[in-house]
Formats: C-alpha cells, structure tokens, sequence
C-alpha cells in the first residue's frame, strides 16, 4: 500500500541487486521512469529484469511491452540471464503485449488516428495477471514507426496516465544518440514523465564502462551521480552501490593479530578487528609475506581467512609460506584459509568485485588478504579503479571483516602508488615497507604511518625475513629521508637537536 | 462470394470511430458494391483480436483477402489513398 505521509511518493523495491540501494527505495511507486540509453546499454535487460526480479522476489506479476524486439526473441535472449519467461507466461504471473513490427508489412496512414488500441490491450493485459510492474521496450521504434510525434508523445502521456491510475510502476525505455547530451530522442522526457535514469555503456581508455545515473526522481530521495554497473550470467544487471553503502558498522576496540608480535606492538597491541590496513611497498620487500602472516595468523584464533592473490598462483603462494614457516595446506584442509588466485585481465574491475563479495558472502572469513590490490589498476581506468577501491572496502568494513591490502609502490625507493592516493583516507592502517640504501648497502624498513583511533610506533624500524617469518629489529638511528627515498646519514648533535623541537606527547 | 474481408479496428464509440466507420462504408459501397464484408472490431471489448493483429493504433483497417494483407491506418478521410492502399486504384480510374 502506497503511504499518503506528506504526499511523500512511495519508493517501489526493483529487487535488482544495488540499485535499490542507489534509489532509496527503489523505483518511485505508481510512476514511469523514463530508462534512457544507447546502443547496447543494457536497456532491455534491465527491463526484463525489473519484471523478472517482480515475479522472483516479491510474487508481483508484469507486463512487457515490446516494440522492438519479437516475444521469443526474448524469451531465448534473456534465457542466459537465468529469466525462464515462458514458464511465468503460462503460471499466468507475466504477459507480452506484442507491438512489435510485422515483417514484411507496409502501413499505410490516413487520417486522424490515435494509440487506443495499444492502451485498450495494455489494461487489458494488466487485468489479465494482475499486474503491478510493466516494462514498455523501446519508445523509439515507436517515434520511428509513425510520422506524427507530437501525437506519440501526447498518446504516452496518457498511457502513463493510464497507468498511474492502475497504481502501476513503470519503466519505458528510449534511445540515446550519444552518451552525453540531450535525454533521448524524441524529448520524452519534457512531455511524458517525472523520473529520469540513464544508463550509459562508455569507452574509457580502450576499456568499457557501464553505468548508471539517476538524474531526476521528482519529489524523492535518491543518490546523485554514475554508478558501475555490470551484466552477469545467471544474474543479469548488479549495480555497485559505492558511496550508497552507509558506513554504518560499529568501530570495534578488539585487537586481532597482525601475525608478528612485532609489527603488533608498533600497532600499539595488534589490529583493529574491523579494521582496512594497507600495506604499501616495492615490489619483493614483503608485502607478501605479511600478507601470509596475517592469513595464517587467523588459525590461532580459529578465524578463517580469505586469501586473494592477484600476482602470484596458488602453488607458489603455498612455497613461499612453506618458505616461511607456515603450512598454507595444512590450513586450507582444516577450513581455516582458502586461496584464490585471480589473473586480474580474467574479467573487468565490476565482475572481480562481484566475485570477491560471494568469494565473502561463501566462506565468512573473518579475515581477508588482498596481494595486490594494485595489480588490478592496470586492468581498468584511474575512475573505475578508484570506484572498486572504495566498492571493496566499503563491502569488507561493512561485514566487519579485517582487510589487508598490499599495494605495489612504482618506484623501488620511496613513492607512492594511485591505490595509496585513493584509498589512504579509507584505511585505518597505513604500513609502508622501503627499501633503504645505507652506506652502499640495502636494508628493509617498515614504518606504521597512520593508525586510526590508537597510540603507535613512529619510528622506521630495520626489519629481516628469514625462514622463520618477518623479525623486526631497531630503529634507525641518525638517518633521515628514507620515506622520500633519499635516505641521508645525520650527525648525532643534530637529532639531538631536533628532538627538543617537536616533543612528542601523543604516546 | 466475398472478394474483399476488411476488418475494421476501433477503440469504442468515439467520432474519430464513427468517421472511419462511415468513411469505409462509402468507399466500399461506391468501389466494390456487393464485394465485400466487414467487420468492425471494438480494441475495448475485444482485446484478444487486437493482440493476435498486433493493433497498436486505431483506427485500423485490415484487409485479409484478397493477399497480400494490407494495414491502414486513420479515419479514412482521403478515398484515393485508402484505395491505393487497399491496392484498388487501377479500378479507380
């Protein structure tokens, strides 16, 4: 029942995954919402998915209105998305309302005429099932069918009329000639209804983009902007909600441990349990191995741990903890880690995340490793990386999950990377490991450079690996410059100096 | 025997229906007189026909016989090309 509260409109739930999150609610109940897009952005699919989900989730019966595209050419397309439409024509739960053209067939116009016929089947369909969601695909066959469009645009206003009536909620949808310009074709928008989404499928530094925006839902709440989005077999469209996910989780004072005492006291007493920590570094200076600390350090606690590796394969994964002390197969029998290892050019940026939260979602690990997030950036666009960076941790910080990231910093001395510039303000923990070049020789420091809502260690700190794990060992003394990569010797007398200058009250 | 099965597609009584009505009762009765039999269709009582001819817009004034099937649509106003598009015209003169 729609709620009269302050002539507030009512949000309808679509069922589509994320979207619903995006709209507030979903789709404005009783209304149409024009769905706007080019060649190939998945218009019809969210159509029939809108109908789908209708039947799926909620038992509400749909109606499809086709211009374009035949009954059973649908039927068999969106048969890969998992949508056994013929089985809900004949439960009675879903009904075409054939308008698309005859082949073959010329039309010839004369005289006055109106879309009578079309909105007479329309409530005659709509009664049929029962209906309370219709899809119309697409207007612009439509415009491009009859001559007269101020007769068209007209005829649509009192459809939707019609359907509003019914209490109705509808989607139609229209073309778009470029994606970035006017609405759509035929400027149904201005005459035909309040709400306006577009769905956009761009090229973006040689890579496909899809998204979509709500530009205008009149007199309700929604979230401003593009959202990825992508088409999944079996699934059909999941939007990433991003910015949407509220952060709403508890801030936990429960400490977990890195997996080295060492590092966990310059943590000042290990992790946050629901905490994001980054790990940033050259390539070979041990991001990896903390990552398998920290994995493996989980089977103490009983907690399981997800392990997703981007640059190196399971087998080598399992070597080079073996290497260092930890038995990743042992764990994986007990149920306590399990590894997958992902080439990032398998599939686009949306899909990975898409398989990381059921990854997630399957096996409740209250731990997850990433090694190395950025390993992805080069399989995407500077947006669409920064767009899964905050989709992930977003997802991981909402199940409370600790999440250790690794991040590949370009330059083997000092710098910084894009994963760092993006997701630095989301992370609790930021842990940087360098290179140091002393006195002709090289050494690893690793320092704790922020840790959200806790005292820590300051210092860079030497550290070793050995067959036995990470050992972190002393500061360094008399040196400056290492975070920028120019390390250089300092007299005594001096940092004796500088010490008086900043006193540090903090710890 | 018939030669010519028109059905005529309209949505209720309104004057745009009464205007086709009248208007392909003349032009039948003036172009082939004792030819043809019609059938008029109201969407609104009828839907189901409209869903089987795919009728989107009314009026519309199908031919079935003699093929090929032919579509007009309107009230019908202008003889010469209702005729052309019932592929009359040659009769026309």
């Amino acid at each position: 029942m729609p709620s009269h509260h302050f002539s507030q409109i009512s949000k309808l739930a679509t069922g589509i995954t994320g979207f619903d999150a995006i709209a507030r609610g979903g789709l404005p109940e009783g209304r149409t919402t024009l769905l706007a897009g080019s060649a190939g952005s998945a218009k019809t699919v969210f159509a029939v998915q809108f109908l789908a989900e209708g039947i799926r989730q909620f038992d509400q019966h749909g109606v499809f209105v086709t211009f374009e595209e035949a009954p059973a050419d649908i039927r068999r397309n969106m048969a890969s998305l998992g949508w056994d439409i013929a089985t809900w024509e004949a439960e009675g739960r879903w009904v075409f309302v054939d308008a698309s053209p005859l082949p073959g067939e010329t039309e010839v116009i004369v005289g006055a005429y109106d879309l009578g016929a079309l909105l007479a089947r329309i409530e005659a369909a709509v009664n049929r099932v029962g209906a309370r969601r219709l899809a119309m695909d697409s207007l612009g066959s439509l415009f491009s069918y009859f001559e007269n469009h101020v007769l068209i645009r007209n005829e649509l206003f009192r459809i939707s009329a019609a359907l509003k009536l019914m209490k109705i909620t509808a989607i139609m949808t229209a073309e778009r000639t470029q994606e970035y310009g006017d609405i759509s074709r035929y400027g149904v928008e201005e005459f035909v209804v309040d709400n306006v989404m577009i769905l956009r499928n761009v090229l973006e530094g040689e890579k496909r983009r899809r998204t979509l925006e709500l530009l205008k839902f009149r007199g309700t709440e929604h979230q401003k902007g593009e959202y990825p989005l992508t088409v999944l077999p079996g699934q059909g469209i999941v939007v990433i909600p991003l910015s949407a996910i509220e952060l709403k989780q508890r801030s936990s004072n429960t400490r977990i441990t890195s997996g080295s005492l060492e590092l966990d006291v310059m943590c000042g007493g290990g992790f946050f349990r629901d905490s994001i920590i980054l790990v940033s570094g050259a390539t070979g200076c041990g991001k990896t191995l903390i990552s398998t600390e920290f994995a493996a350090s989980g089977a103490i606690g009983d907690e399981r741990c997800l392990f997703l590796a981007f640059e190196e394969s399971r087998d080598q994964l399992t070597r080079n903890a073996t290497g260092w002390g930890k038995d990743f197969e042992d764990l994986e029998s007990r149920g306590l880690l399990k590894i997958v290892a992902t080439y990032p050019e398998t599939m686009g940026l949306e899909d990975h995340l898409i398989a990381i939260k059921t990854a997630i979602d399957e096996f409740q690990p209250s731990r997850v490793a990433v090694d190395s997030l950025s390993a992805l950036e080069r399989v995407s666009t500077v947006k669409g990386y920064r767009e899964f960076v905050i989709g992930l941790t977003s997802f991981i910080k909402h199940r409370e999950i600790a999440g250790l990231f690794t991040s590949t910093t370009p330059r083997l001395i000092g710098g910084e990377s894009i994963t760092e510039a993006h997701i630095s303000t989301i992370t609790d923990s930021i842990i940087l490991l360098r290179y140091v070049e002393m006195f002709g020789e090289i050494t690893r420091g690793i320092t704790v450079l922020k840790m959200r809502g806790s005292a820590h260690d300051k210092e860079i700190r030497e550290f070793s690996i050995d067959a036995t794990g990470m050992h972190i060992g002393q500061a360094f003394r008399n040196v400056t410059g290492i975070l920028s990569g120019h390390p250089r010797h300092v007299e005594p007398q001096e940092i004796g100096r500088l010490n008086t200058l900043f006193i540090d009250d903090e710890v | 025997m018939n030669k010519y099965l028109l059905k005529l597609y309209i949505t209720g009584c309104t004057p745009q229906s009464e205007r086709a009505i009248s208007n392909l009762y003349r032009i039948c009765g003036e172009e082939m007189p004792g030819q043809f039999e019609v059938q008029i269709i109201d969407v609104l009582q009828s839907p189901e026909l409209a869903e089987k001819d795919r009728i989107i817009a009314t009026p519309t004034l199908v031919k079935d016989l003699p093929p090929p099937l032919r579509r007009i649509i309107g009230d019908l106003s202008n003889v010469e090309r209702v005729l052309r598009g019932l592929d009359l015209e040659q009769t026309n003169g």
